[in-house]
């Protein structure tokens, strides 16, 4: 073992108390640290899965008259010719509709859809509280706000009339729950022929629903640029999640830089606090620095008796300060909880980045060591011995 | 006989604003092997003198030699590393560090050096333990010593790298008589044994008597040089 290591070992170990002291430290403000990482992740995530979860990332509409798209067949081919990471794509023909009751009408969005394709962007199927998917035409699920609203079971036949007074009778085959309320009171899904018998829009739809790669969320617009091919054709037009979600991904990153902001100053602080504390170590070790000296240690191994002592901080710091920030988390995900007791914030726990906390930890111990470490390789021995 | 330690005309200043001169055109050599005392009143100059010896203060003005080696605008790594190897220090206050036991002291030049530890260096300062009559206590931590068990370690760890040169600064200063004829007894024995030099500074004119030659520092300057 290298001398200045031992020494800096001893060093720690005869002063417990200090070594103790300041590797709590270190691991509170790295436990903070990975604390509001982990939260911030975890908040960024299931902000985003909310969003894009089980929507569309980008989605092809109509800009011609009758908001429709003919020939759509070649659109499907085009796509999966062109882009791999595009992974779920959904034709949908949406028109507006009415449900009378009584005196009053309410108003609907028909969905005509592909199920298959559908069901794996909206994943409807396991959303369903009762009954099935529509297999046959003329059926249909609707959301569990409008059943309530027009008192009505899996099993029953309602009417939907369209803006040019086409009337057609459905059976309800299924309710669903998509957890929002606007679209639980309005979605009408039934299936593509269905809708586009209807309305009088055979062959037709109103737009393609596309999901990407999971990974690949956040090339949503980079991806869309890459169909721009499409616009050839005229009448088409292009967006995607982040064109729709301007303000939320603005919100993020101001989230993210303060988020950074703090975890940076907690690491300054750190960092401050390992400078002095081994500052004053220095002055309680001048006779041992001295001494040693005398005995001929090199400078550069003086400096790495330090140097040393702040590597090892930052080890003890750093796992004390992870075993610390997991607690944090884990407990903040028992406590902190819904009524209905999911977790307010299901926190990301992230190898990689508590790896990369731990590595901060280690780095920023022995960078405060550098000025006590210049401070021993410095040190006159004279100055010790004369004074005694 | 060889020189084995050359002083000229060293010149020692102190402070920039107020200058104090310490010491004036100190010329002296010691022979390899030799015993000596230096003797002087508090404040002549006695342990800047030693310390100029030993490579710890530079002199304002001269030249130290040591093994024929000038030590003029040598590095700082140079220095430590004549320090190391050639130069053994004892000091009135002993210095050992209360972090390591008493064996670990004495092994400290050693390491230091870069020396791996293995068992021949091992058996060797475990000899010199027993030579200095402390192989009971060698694995005791050095706050677990007494006063001239702390003074004998340290005149053990002075030997480990075998060097030229002993100095000493008072080294039976804080000992009761007992204990200071015993340090003396053993580094006679050293000295005779392996060859070695021994510069001593002592206030203590009995011991002085006992040495080959007793040099008197008088306000920084050589004033007696008995040889006997």
């Amino acid at each position: 073992m290298d001398i200045s290591l031992k020494i800096a070992v001893r060093f720690l170990k005869s002063n417990k108390g200090q070594t103790i002291l300041i590797a709590l430290g270190i691991a509170i403000g790295i436990s903070v640290q990975v604390f509001i990482g982990s939260l911030i992740q975890g908040l960024q995530k299931s902000l985003i899965s909310t969003t894009v979860g089980n929507s569309s990332h980008i989605t092809i509409l109509s800009t011609t008259d009758d908001k429709l798209i003919k020939d759509y067949e070649w659109i499907l081919n085009y796509i999966e010719s062109k882009e791999s990471r595009i992974t779920k794509v959904s034709p949908v023909l949406d028109k507006p509709g009415f449900i009378n009751r009584d005196k009053k009408a309410d108003s609907i969005l028909v969905r005509g859809l592909v199920f298959d394709d559908a069901d794996k962007i909206y994943d409807i199927k396991n959303r369903l509280v009762e009954g099935s998917l529509p297999k046959k035409d003329y059926e249909v699920i609707i959301g569990r706000d409008l059943q309530k609203d027009l008192d009505v079971k899996t099993g029953d036949r309602i009417v939907v009339t369209t803006p040019s007074g086409a009337r057609q009778d459905f059976r309800i085959t299924g309710i669903f729950d998509l957890k929002v309320q606007s679209i639980n009171k309005t979605w009408f899904l039934t299936t593509l022929s269905s809708a586009q018998s209807l309305f009088g829009a055979n062959g037709k739809i109103s737009s393609v629903e596309m999901q990407v790669d999971s990974s690949q969320v956040f090339a949503a617009d980079s991806i869309s640029k890459s169909l721009s091919g499409l616009n050839s054709k005229g009448g088409l037009k292009i967006t995607n999640w982040k064109e729709q979600n301007e303000q939320l991904l603005s919100g993020l990153s101001g989230q993210s830089v303060s988020s950074y902001m703090i975890q940076i100053f907690v690491i300054i602080s750190v960092v401050l606090g390992i400078a002095s504390v081994l500052a004053i170590s220095v002055m309680q070790k001048s006779k041992q620095i001295g001494i040693l000296k005398a005995m001929g240690i090199r400078n550069s191994q003086a400096s790495r008796i330090l140097l040393y002592q702040g590597f090892i901080l930052g080890i003890l710091g750093g796992a004390i300060g992870i075993v610390l920030g997991l607690g944090l988390a884990y407990s903040f995900t028992i406590f902190a909880k819904n009524p209905d007791g999911t977790p307010v914030v299901a926190l990301t726990i992230d190898p990689a980045f508590f790896a990369f906390s731990f590595f901060i930890a280690v780095a920023a111990s022995s960078i405060a060591a550098l000025i006590p470490a210049r401070k021993s390789s410095r040190l006159d021995p004279i100055e010790v011995i004369r004074n005694g | 006989m060889d020189d084995i330690l050359r002083l000229k005309d060293i010149n020692k200043i102190y402070g920039t604003n107020v200058k104090t001169q310490v010491l004036f055109d100190v010329n002296v050599a010691f022979e390899k092997g030799s015993f000596n005392a230096i003797i002087g009143q508090s404040g002549s100059g006695k342990s800047t003198l030693l310390n100029i010896m030993g490579t710890l203060d530079t002199p304002t003005a001269g030249e130290v030699k040591i093994n024929g080696v000038s030590t003029t605008g040598l590095t700082s790594k140079k220095l430590a590393e004549i320090r190391n190897k050639n130069i053994g220090f004892v000091f009135q206050f002993h210095y050992l560090l209360p972090e390591f036991t008493a064996l670990e002291n004495v092994l400290m030049p050693y390491r230091i050096g870069g020396g791996r530890l293995n068992r021949e260096i091992r058996d060797k300062a475990k000899d010199f333990m027993t030579l200095v009559g402390l192989e009971k206590v060698m694995q005791n931590y050095a706050t677990q010593l007494s006063g001239g068990q702390q003074q004998r370690t340290a005149i053990a760890r002075a030997l480990l790298n075998a060097p030229d040169i002993i100095l000493a600064d008072e080294p039976t200063g804080n000992l009761d008589s007992v204990s200071t004829e015993a340090v003396y007894e053993l580094m006679r024995k050293i000295n005779q044994t392996y060859g070695t030099t021994f510069i001593i500074i002592t206030h203590d004119r009995r011991i002085a008597e006992k040495t080959d030659r007793i040099l008197e520092i008088t306000d920084g300057r050589i004033s007696m040089d008995i040889h006997s």
